[in-house]
């Protein structure tokens, strides 16, 4: 019994991790568009698509736990990690800049933060998309024993 | 610890530490453009910059301004009343950031009507007549053309004068300008150097009144 409980309150703090990580991307690209005034390019916009919900859901998920989080979870946080991993390869400049989707407004390879060198928005992007994918897949393979 | 207390304590954690953030950045803002300020005046008032008002006042107020802006344009009225209610005490500058697309032609007009004495009067014109030549974000520069004469200018020259490379050197110089103090929208203003930190005419007049009272 307490070994049940044991395992229901690993499942929990990994759905609630996954919620802070959201959290925090989600006030953080807010903090960067709206206090710092960066304008958003496009595939900034699809990633918050897929991040912004995931607050809500995760949150949503954690009282009572419900195991089928993942199923809802899992396919905004793959699809939300996809853009994150293009833009990724677009602003490190592994694709080149001419096959890049957004040709008005807001260049999506432009550096707008660089954080102690080396960490750029769309890194932070890519990090938290993978955290939490990782997250979600290790509840899966969890709930499936 | 119960789940829903380390959810709330959570929520609250990071909400505070959003609005900290916002609290640190806008001081860190409002330090670095006072030091501006300080250091580097010319980036705020350039020799060629137009100005109204009394050379003695000691609130510049810095507007970045596109005439094809239509919150320029209603913001006009309204700094005008500022500057009659607190008679001089405010100097008004007027900069350029003409983010419209083709919004430079109508800085070029201004700049070729000064040369005619006639500045202020071909601003207000366009303010005025801004809504029949550059509606909905859409500048027409041709359309212009025919609200001019009524500020009183010389049309054929106006048309020689506005291709004057200084007058592109200019704008080009405000643009780089307003790059470096962060100018992203019009109006963008600055009361002896310090931005607004949020926009709107009462945060304006505000900040105004605040530097009238310090400075006098």
């Amino acid at each position: 019994m307490t070994n049940l409980d044991q395992a229901s309150n690993a499942n929990w703090t990994i759905i609630f991790i996954c919620w802070i990580i959201a959290s925090v991307s989600t006030l953080g690209s807010l903090f960067f568009s709206e206090i710092m005034e960066f304008p958003p390019c496009a595939l900034c916009w699809y990633q918050r698509i897929f991040m912004f919900p995931l607050v809500l859901i995760f949150l949503t998920g954690l009282f009572p736990f419900d195991k089928s989080i993942v199923k809802y979870a899992l396919p905004l946080a793959i699809l939300g990690w996809c853009f994150a991993f293009y833009h990724y390869l677009l602003y490190s400049g592994i694709i080149p800049e001419s096959l890049q989707p957004c040709s008005q407004g807001v260049s999506c390879s432009e550096t707008y933060l660089d954080l102690f060198g080396f960490l750029t928005i769309p890194m932070l992007s890519l990090i938290s998309f993978s955290t939490i994918v990782t997250l979600l897949f290790i509840l899966k393979r969890r709930l499936s024993k | 610890m119960r789940k829903q207390n380390i959810v709330l304590t959570s929520s609250s954690f990071l909400i505070l530490l959003f609005v900290l953030g916002v609290y640190i950045y806008k001081n860190q803002q409002v330090m670095k453009y006072r030091f501006m300020a300080q250091e580097n005046a010319s980036t705020f008032v350039r020799e060629h910059s137009q100005t109204l008002g009394s050379d003695d006042a000691k609130v510049y107020l810095v507007e970045f301004s596109d005439p094809a802006c239509e919150t320029c344009s209603a913001f006009h009225p309204f700094v005008k009343k500022l500057m009659a209610v607190n008679p001089g005490k405010i100097k008004l500058v007027v900069r350029y950031a003409p983010f419209h697309d083709g919004a430079d032609y109508f800085v070029k007009i201004l700049e070729a009507a000064r040369k005619q004495g006639k500045y202020w009067e071909t601003l207000e014109v366009m303010y005025k007549t801004q809504r029949y030549w550059a509606s909905h974000h859409n500048p027409q520069p041709q359309l212009i053309w025919k609200f001019l004469p009524s500020a009183g200018l010389d049309l054929e020259k106006i048309r020689n004068d506005m291709n004057d490379p200084e007058i592109a050197k200019l704008i080009k110089q405000d643009l780089a300008d307003a790059k470096t103090l962060n100018v992203k929208k019009t109006p963008g203003f600055f009361v002896n150097g310090k931005p607004l930190h949020s926009f709107g005419y009462n945060q304006l007049k505000e900040l105004v009144e605040a530097e009238i009272k310090e400075n006098y």
